[in-house]
């Protein structure tokens, strides 16, 4: 189809050429201008953020796995897919022996028909998997097609990391590499996003142009302003349509 | 509050609906002017701005019917028009319609001092109106080339409001088009009469005795709809509505 | 009317004889214009990135060309393969060709408007390619089996009983309940299987950034996501106006469509794509393909007048503004693009012998124009468009092809009478006279008296009354 190629572009060249644009110099000052106070900013993100039913916990560097685990617990998560090779996940794994009260040991975990009993067995188990009570830990360590039935039909939620958020409009920059892969954050029906309360950005140009993300965009990077929702039936908002049902905001506080 | 110098002479340009179906309203503007201290001239070559043409795709007969009228007004007298789309006409389109023609600088210089009759009251007359008339609610029926054309929105409501005994009961949906077009009306019976439809339950809403409007396509649109519908509200051109208040009848 | 061409008259009669349809419009296109205004309360602040927004629009027109072939060349660095078409048809090829390549039975596509225009859903059909809809609304509509009638809100014609019962027939064990959280979450069961099964997923592109070769895509249900991350193939669509110069490029954008759209601050996934699965990551598609469509865009570029047609950002609010389309809803333009935006730009792409009426269901209120976020003058293109449609031989496809000689010779008796004083002074005071005895049943008359009373003749002109009181004229 090259030939469509060159008459298009042909054709493009030859009638711009004939009659030449001249657009008015780009200010992008508008946005530049949205700026909020340091204290403001997290306030502002809570406030757009919950609007649309994300919902939030606090924790600190140290707590933050047992407040995760805290929750899972308290909700009545039974599985956690999470990145095993990320500092996040290392730190979840340790984080999450110390934390909350174990059942007593040697016990079969209870069951509950979403309970990790009810997951298939997975292939290869992890020590989170054998450990016992709600939740199970289950890292996200090998391609998709070999995860993709547990994705689909038994894991309950995943953890990811953020690169921040944007003040402007309450989102969350997320960023998957190999280690944290794009399918945590989309198919399990609770996404978990930490964010550090100190990443913090006033506008989606701003975090753009200070982490310098035209230099190296990864192969798939996205704000994420909710948990998904439709309005698609006569413009009544209803929460999880194909992605995540509710997203929770870890936030990590220095 | 207006920057312009008071001008003592002006030009009115009548246009064509108001000549055939509404020309007590154009008296109207003619004698709000002159209540105002002006000489108003009403050159008698006067016809049409052009826009039924020009809207409908024929621009060479738009352009031999608005050349027509280039000659009517020289020096530099404002025209005051009372009717926001024949002013957004040729204040907007005659400097696109004459574009690359002989008498483009003409042209664009009339356009230039082409003024919508409130806009005119308001901004330049800086008009101040005493009501003579009897309690009455009314609502206002914006025209939309007078808005987005002209820029006039608030300009009629603040002369409305100028008068004591007038409540001011804004349409719910004031932006919307009322369904008039030109050719669109005929064109698109059905859809047009949807339309007026909806405005009339709009005014009919507000509670108002009357429903005033700057623009005589409008008017014709609207009180034809309301007329046949049976309706209590009657229609009115602002400059008409006016003069009765300011003369208390 | 022309064979095949679509009647918008007869269809918009349709419409509106369905009070049930016209309720709904009337209900969803209030909400979304007072929603839409609270989200530019701050005039300041629209106009400022309105200005921006149009700026990024017409560089990226201006410098069209290159950045085509920057994006090319940035996208196939990446990974990302770029085709181009020159027409529907080939597009349509592209398609079919990347699919029996994969071998695939199972498509799941996110919206896109090109695929519409490309009638993709019907080739791949015929094909014997199982093609499903994941956009709750386009779903809706799939299982139908009618069109959008929005671009943005494909299924806003339907209201929630209507919705409940079309679910109830179509799908297996689907209960009969009229509310949206549990049609919604019947969707997602039905569609998450397919997600996890489809063997390509297909979605537009809202901009695709040249500088880094990044497809852009915006949505709010995460079936874009799933489209474009789960299947091991993903091919985009977008029509070659949709690129930008630079990331930077894209905040304005992104600023203004959602929030003139449906009046939300952001969409809930602002998702950029810049390449298939790496080696070492563990999930994302292993091929991505990017298909660029012209059909007759670069015809639309080549008039610098009608080029202003391509900045469209496709946010859809001209139609959520337009009385037209608010009454009579999408379906009456049979058209994959409906309301203001269809109305300049299908008969552009499609030719004015099919679509020549399209551009005069419009009372030019320039309530669209008040309201694009990009600043096309919808109107004076609508205009144009009138102008090309009785003008043989213009610039745009089928010129001349509405030009009807007893038309023509109406307008120049119109300009007759009305550039002469004389025959205008003949011609008013005859009307003026007489007019009031026309038969309401005349033609126009007769359209114009359905639901209103005749005009009626004021016996005087202006001219007449400003004579006898004495009014200079000069
Ligand atoms: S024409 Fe303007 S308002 Fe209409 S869809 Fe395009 S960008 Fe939006």
């Amino acid at each position: 189809m090259s030939d469509a190629r060159s008459s298009i572009l042909t054709k493009l060249r030859t009638t711009r050429d004939a009659h030449p644009l001249s657009p008015p110099a780009s200010d992008f000052a508008p946005i530049e201008a949205k700026q909020w106070p340091d204290q403001e900013r997290l306030p502002r993100i809570r406030r757009l953020m919950e609007a649309v039913h994300t919902e939030f916990l606090d924790a600190t560097e140290s707590d933050w796995p047992a407040v995760l685990r805290e929750f899972l617990a308290r909700e009545g998560v039974g599985s956690l897919l999470y990145a095993p090779a990320t500092e996040a996940g290392k730190r979840l794994v340790e984080g999450w022996e110390t934390a909350s009260p174990s059942p007593p040991r040697g016990e079969a975990p209870h069951e509950s028909p979403e309970g990790p009993a009810a997951h298939p067995p997975h292939p290869n188990p992890l020590p989170g998997g054998e450990r016992g009570p709600n939740p199970t830990l289950i890292p996200y360590d090998r391609p998709l097609e070999d995860l993709k039935s547990h994705l689909f039909e038994s894991i309950e939620a995943g953890l990811t990391t953020t690169r921040g958020a944007i003040a402007e409009t309450g989102s969350l920059i997320l960023w998957p590499t190999a280690d944290e892969p794009r399918t945590l954050s989309l198919v399990p029906h609770i996404h978990i996003a930490l964010l550090r309360a100190d990443a913090l950005y006033d506008t989606f140009l701003q975090a753009m142009r200070e982490q310098g993300w035209a230099q190296a965009m990864p192969t798939n990077l996205l704000l994420v302003s909710g948990p998904s929702k439709t309005a698609d039936i006569e413009q009544t908002l209803a929460y999880g349509v194909h992605g995540p049902k509710r997203l929770i905001v870890l936030v990590v506080h220095p | 509050m207006s920057a312009t110098p008071k001008p003592t002479r002006v030009y009115y340009f009548g246009t064509c609906l108001v000549d055939l179906f509404f020309p007590d309203a154009g008296m109207a503007g003619i004698e709000l002017l002159q209540s105002q201290g002006l000489t108003v001239v009403f050159p008698q070559g006067q016809s049409c701005c052009g826009q039924p043409a020009y809207n409908s795709g024929y621009r060479a007969d738009a352009l031999k019917v608005a050349r027509a009228q280039l000659d009517l007004f020289p020096g530099d007298d404002p025209i005051v028009v009372p009717s926001g789309s024949c002013a957004g006409m040729m204040k907007k389109h005659w400097p696109d319609l004459f574009h690359g023609e002989p008498d483009e600088a003409k042209a664009v210089q009339v356009a230039g001092r082409v003024w919508e009759l409130t806009q005119f009251l308001v901004h330049v007359l800086d008009v101040q109106f005493t009501d003579k008339g009897e309690p009455v609610r009314v609502t206002w029926h914006a025209s939309c080339h007078a808005q987005r054309e002209m820029g006039v929105v608030e300009e009629p409501k603040s002369l409305l409001r100028q008068l004591a005994n007038v409540e001011l009961v804004e349409l719910k949906r004031e932006k919307e088009c009322c369904g008039f077009g030109g050719t669109f009306a005929v064109r698109h019976p059905e859809i047009s009469a949807a339309m007026v439809g909806d405005k009339v339950a709009d005014i009919e809403g507000t509670g108002a005795a009357r429903v005033v409007s700057g623009d005589c396509g409008c008017l014709l649109n609207i009180t034809g709809a309301l007329e046949a519908g049976a309706k209590a509200a009657r229609g009115q051109h602002i400059a008409q509505f006016l003069k009765e208040r300011i003369h208390g009848r | 009317m022309d064979g095949n061409a679509p009647d918008f008259a007869a269809a918009s009669r349709a419409a509106l004889a369905d009070p049930q349809l016209r309720g709904n419009f009337r209900r969803a296109m209030d909400g979304l214009m007072s929603k839409r205004a609270a989200q530019f309360a701050d005039t300041g602040e629209w106009t400022g990135v309105r200005a921006l927004a149009a700026s990024v629009r017409l560089r990226a027109l201006s410098k069209l060309p290159e950045l085509l072939e920057k994006l090319e060349e940035n996208c196939t660095r990446n990974g990302i393969a770029v085709h181009w078409a020159a027409t529907t048809e080939e597009a349509n090829a592209i398609a079919l060709d990347i699919l029996h390549k994969a071998n695939a039975k199972l498509v799941v596509k996110g919206k896109s408007m090109v695929t519409e225009e490309m009638h993709l859903n019907a080739v791949l059909e015929k094909d014997g390619i199982e093609v499903l809809e994941s956009d709750l609304g386009e779903y809706i509509v799939q299982l139908d089996g009618t069109m959008p009638s929005h671009i943005i809100m494909p299924a806003i014609h339907l209201n929630t009983k209507q919705i409940a019962h079309l679910f109830k027939r179509k799908i297996k064990d689907a209960e009969s309940r009229e509310d949206a959280a549990y049609l919604t979450d019947l969707a997602r069961r039905v569609l998450r299987a397919k997600f996890q099964a489809a063997d390509v997923g297909m979605s537009g592109v809202n901009a695709a950034v040249a500088e880094t070769g990044t497809l852009c895509l915006i949505e709010n249900e995460g079936n874009g996501r799933m489209c474009t991350t789960v299947p091991p193939v993903h091919i985009a669509f977008m029509g070659l106006e949709k690129v930008v110069e630079t990331l930077e490029d894209v905040p304005p954008v992104i600023s203004l469509l959602p929030r003139s759209a449906t009046g939300q601050p952001i969409t809930t996934y602002v998702n950029m794509i810049s390449g298939p699965r790496k080696d070492g990551e563990k999930d994302g598609p292993r091929e991505v393909h990017l298909v660029i469509l012209d059909n007759g865009r670069s015809g639309i570029y080549a008039d610098p007048e009608l080029r202003d047609t391509l900045r469209c950002i496709r946010c859809g609010a001209c139609m959520n503004h337009c009385p037209v389309y608010t009454k009579v809803g999408g379906h009456a333009y049979e058209a994959p693009y409906p309301g203001p935006i269809g109305k300049i730009l299908v008969p552009q792409i499609e030719g004015l012998a099919k679509r020549g009426a399209m551009p005069h269901a419009c009372t030019m209120c320039n309530a669209c124009v008040e309201i694009c976020p990009v600043k096309i003058p919808i109107v004076e293109i609508m205009g144009r468009l009138r102008v090309e449609a009785v003008k043989p031989g213009g610039a745009v496809k089928d010129g001349g092809a509405k030009a009807s000689r007893a038309e023509a010779m109406v307008w120049s008796g119109w300009a007759a009478m009305n550039a002469s004083p004389t025959a205008y002074r003949i011609a008013t005071a005859a009307m003026s006279r007489l007019g009031n005895a026309a038969p309401a049943s005349l033609p126009m008359l007769k359209e114009w008296t359905n639901v209103r009373t005749k005009p009626r003749f004021a016996g005087r002109t202006l001219h007449d009354l400003a004579r006898a009181k004495g009014v200079p004229d000069v």
